[in-house]
């Protein structure tokens, strides 16, 4: 990973998320390390159950009791995140860190108007009148590019369609001007024409107020046209990182190659040609999982495959976890 | 492409509309809403088409009216020339058969796979015990599931695993016309493209006709061989899916298309300049229902409803186009 900058707001190192189950333990998140710039944007791209999710509820302190965290390192602009206190925890939440759900339809309270869940967080985290907090909700309404601010205040959730919603957390999470917002399949419930709009929103807000922000989807064209820095998790894994523009140009991993021919592209795969796809199913993260999760399912396993897995090197940045050099499998 | 005109299409939609009567409040007269406003469409044999638009758009309403879940207001449902609809829907069931989008509620989680995949031919009362078992062993077979699959429960089974389950029980009565409600949009990519392999390698091989309800405009440009495009309740544009990707026509296709991402991160964030969002069904625009949201409207779309501009492959309804005067190709106006 590369040496963390003046202006990290992020740095996590050896993330791991277990989870008790009745026959051992569940290694969801296994040992991840990244770091996030201010103004930048860094894609978590996996499937179900790679723990992507789970990374994101842990940097903000949302995952339950029942589930150990630990960490090598975790800190959010010099603070180091782990030895906070709940409430401490909270003072952050909401305030510098924020973050926006997938399904605007139950994430926001159905029994309050959408000015209460507005200036919630303002009047919990800084010393404002309610009306100064309802003139700020209608400053960041307008900013997500809703009209008639002032008359939406008044309405509940189920007077708004789905785009409409998610343009109402977004405001949310934008309420106390954060510093870094996590953003988990912000997009995955909408419209396609919904979906673009929502994502130039974000990229201009993150322009705009020098965002940093984390976006985990499973969409590559989500991810392609917004992202920064790339992560591909796989079982509880980062299996590949690097700019957004070296991963879809050089995907290094063979994880992240099947991915990219398993999505039909129009203009490059041909209509009604079969797709690429990746056989077999992700393995249990029950108890010690040994060297490359991946093999399973890999054309290109091989006996030290099973064997601890070195981080290589692809360029600048671009980094991989799998035994075969880069180079060679270009080559074929 | 002009053979097939002179072929009989296997299902035909004629003018179907739909009207629901809505309430708005308690003491409040109850108002239409016209889900469906006169659609028509005509499937052939082996015909996969791509039924896109916003949510709302009357997209389900339309695959439920195929299955005979909602009755249409007016119009008239064929197969085979046959109109279909009233008492028989047993009849329509076995011609046409739904594929859902959520393969972990459409499925009954007490029943074993072997009663799921088997109770269509119990509902139609088709062979005995030993020929139902060996049908669903076929079946089991043909969706590439392993026989020991059959004495296990849905709650065992990944996704990917339950929407074959699903596959297959809609496949056991031997269907003409299969409608694939979103059929991968609840699956993971790597299984999502599994699925879409199978979808079309079944309908090579047992000649089924689809229609494939999807919001994945890249996944109906690589399955659909003709595409439907709605909004607000009408067929706005329907071409040959090569035609209708290559060269748009209706303003809507167009910023549709404009939307699918496409993984080039050379590329940014398209804006296709709908400017406000979905209208409510229930007030649609006058004259031309998107017109609000078009940024080439002039004066006459907000006065006059578009006129039906018929090609020889397909059709669109806007004001901007007129038809050829050889009366084959549609040009714009």
């Amino acid at each position: 990973m590369e040496h963390p900058a003046a202006d990290t707001i992020l740095a996590v190192e050896g993330l791991t998320v277990d989870i008790p189950v009745s026959h051992g333990t569940l290694h969801a998140v296994r040992g991840i390390d990244f770091n996030l710039r201010r103004g930048e944007t860094l894609c978590i791209v996996g499937e179900s159950g790679s723990g992507k999710s789970l990374t994101s509820l842990s940097i903000m302190g949302l995952l339950g009791k029942r589930l150990k965290v630990g960490a090598r390192k975790m800190e959010f602009a010099g603070t180091d995140l782990r030895s906070l206190s709940q409430a401490a925890l909270r003072e952050l939440r909401g305030n510098r860190m924020a973050m926006i759900f997938q399904e605007p339809m139950t994430s926001l309270n159905p029994a309050y108007t959408i000015g209460d869940q507005l200036t919630e967080a303002l009047l919990l985290h800084r010393k404002v009148s309610r009306r100064d907090a309802r003139a700020r909700a209608v400053e960041v309404l307008g900013k997500v590019g809703i009209t008639a601010a002032e008359s939406r205040l008044a309405q509940y959730p189920h007077q708004l369609s789905g785009g409409l919603r998610q343009r109402v957390m977004i405001a949310m999470a934008l309420m106390c001007k954060p510093e870094l917002i996590i953003a988990d399949e912000p997009t995955t419930a909408l419209d396609v024409t919904i979906q673009a709009q929502i994502l130039r929103l974000l990229a201009d807000l993150k322009r705009e107020m020098n965002l940093a922000l984390i976006l985990v989807t499973h969409d590559l064209g989500v991810v392609a046209r917004i992202a920064d820095r790339v992560a591909v998790m796989y079982a509880g894994e980062i299996v590949e990182s690097g700019t957004a523009e070296e991963i879809f140009k050089r995907p290094s991993h063979p994880y992240t190659r099947g991915l990219m021919r398993c999505i039909p592209v129009p203009g490059r795969t041909k209509p009604g040609e079969p797709l690429g796809s990746i056989p077999g199913i992700v393995p249990s993260l029950i108890d010690r999982v040994e060297g490359c999760a991946f093999r399973s399912r890999c054309e290109f396993a091989e006996g030290a495959c099973a064997k601890p897995i070195p981080e290589r090197t692809a360029a600048s940045g671009h980094v991989y976890r799998c035994v075969r050099p880069v180079q060679e499998e270009r080559a074929a | 492409m002009t053979a097939r005109t002179t072929e009989e299409p296997v299902l035909e939609l004629a003018a179907i509309t739909k009207t629901y009567q809505v309430k708005q409040g308690l003491f409040t007269r109850p108002r239409p809403l016209h889900a469906l406003g006169g659609v028509s469409l005509r499937l052939h044999r082996k015909d996969v088409l791509g039924l896109v638009g916003e949510s709302g758009c009357g997209k389900s309403t339309l695959a439920k009216i195929l299955l005979g879940l909602e009755k249409p207001t007016t119009g008239r449902v064929l197969v085979d020339g046959k109109e279909v609809g009233g008492k028989d829907r047993r009849m329509l069931a076995r011609r046409i058969q739904p594929i859902f989008q959520d393969p972990y509620s459409s499925l009954n989680p007490s029943k074993t796979i072997e009663e799921i995949v088997g109770l269509p031919l119990v509902v139609h009362a088709i062979g005995d015990s030993a020929s139902r078992q060996r049908a669903v062993a076929n079946m089991l077979d043909l969706v590439g599931l392993p026989q020991r699959v059959r004495r296990g429960f849905p709650g065992q089974l990944s996704g990917g695993q339950r929407q074959r389950i699903a596959i297959a029980r809609a496949l056991i009565i031997k269907p003409e016309i299969v409608i694939c409600d979103e059929p991968t949009s609840a699956l993971d990519v790597s299984v999502q493209s599994q699925i879409l392999n199978l979808l079309s390698d079944l309908r090579n091989e047992l000649g089924l006709t689809y229609l494939f309800i999807s919001h994945n405009l890249a996944v109906v440009e690589h399955l659909a061989t003709r595409v439907a495009v709605m909004y607000l309740g009408r067929i706005v544009e329907e071409a040959p899916a090569h035609e209708l990707f290559a060269g748009p026509r209706h303003p809507y296709t167009r910023a549709l298309l404009a939307s699918v991402l496409t993984p080039d991160p050379a590329l940014s964030i398209p804006d296709m300049e709908l400017g406000i969002s979905y209208p409510n069904p229930i007030d649609p625009p006058s004259g031309c229902h998107f017109h609000p949201r078009c940024a080439a409207a002039t004066d006459i779309c907000a006065s006059t409803p578009p006129p039906h501009i018929q090609g020889r492959s397909g059709h669109v309804d806007c004001h901007l186009f007129r038809q050829a005067a050889d009366e084959a190709a549609i040009v714009p106006a």
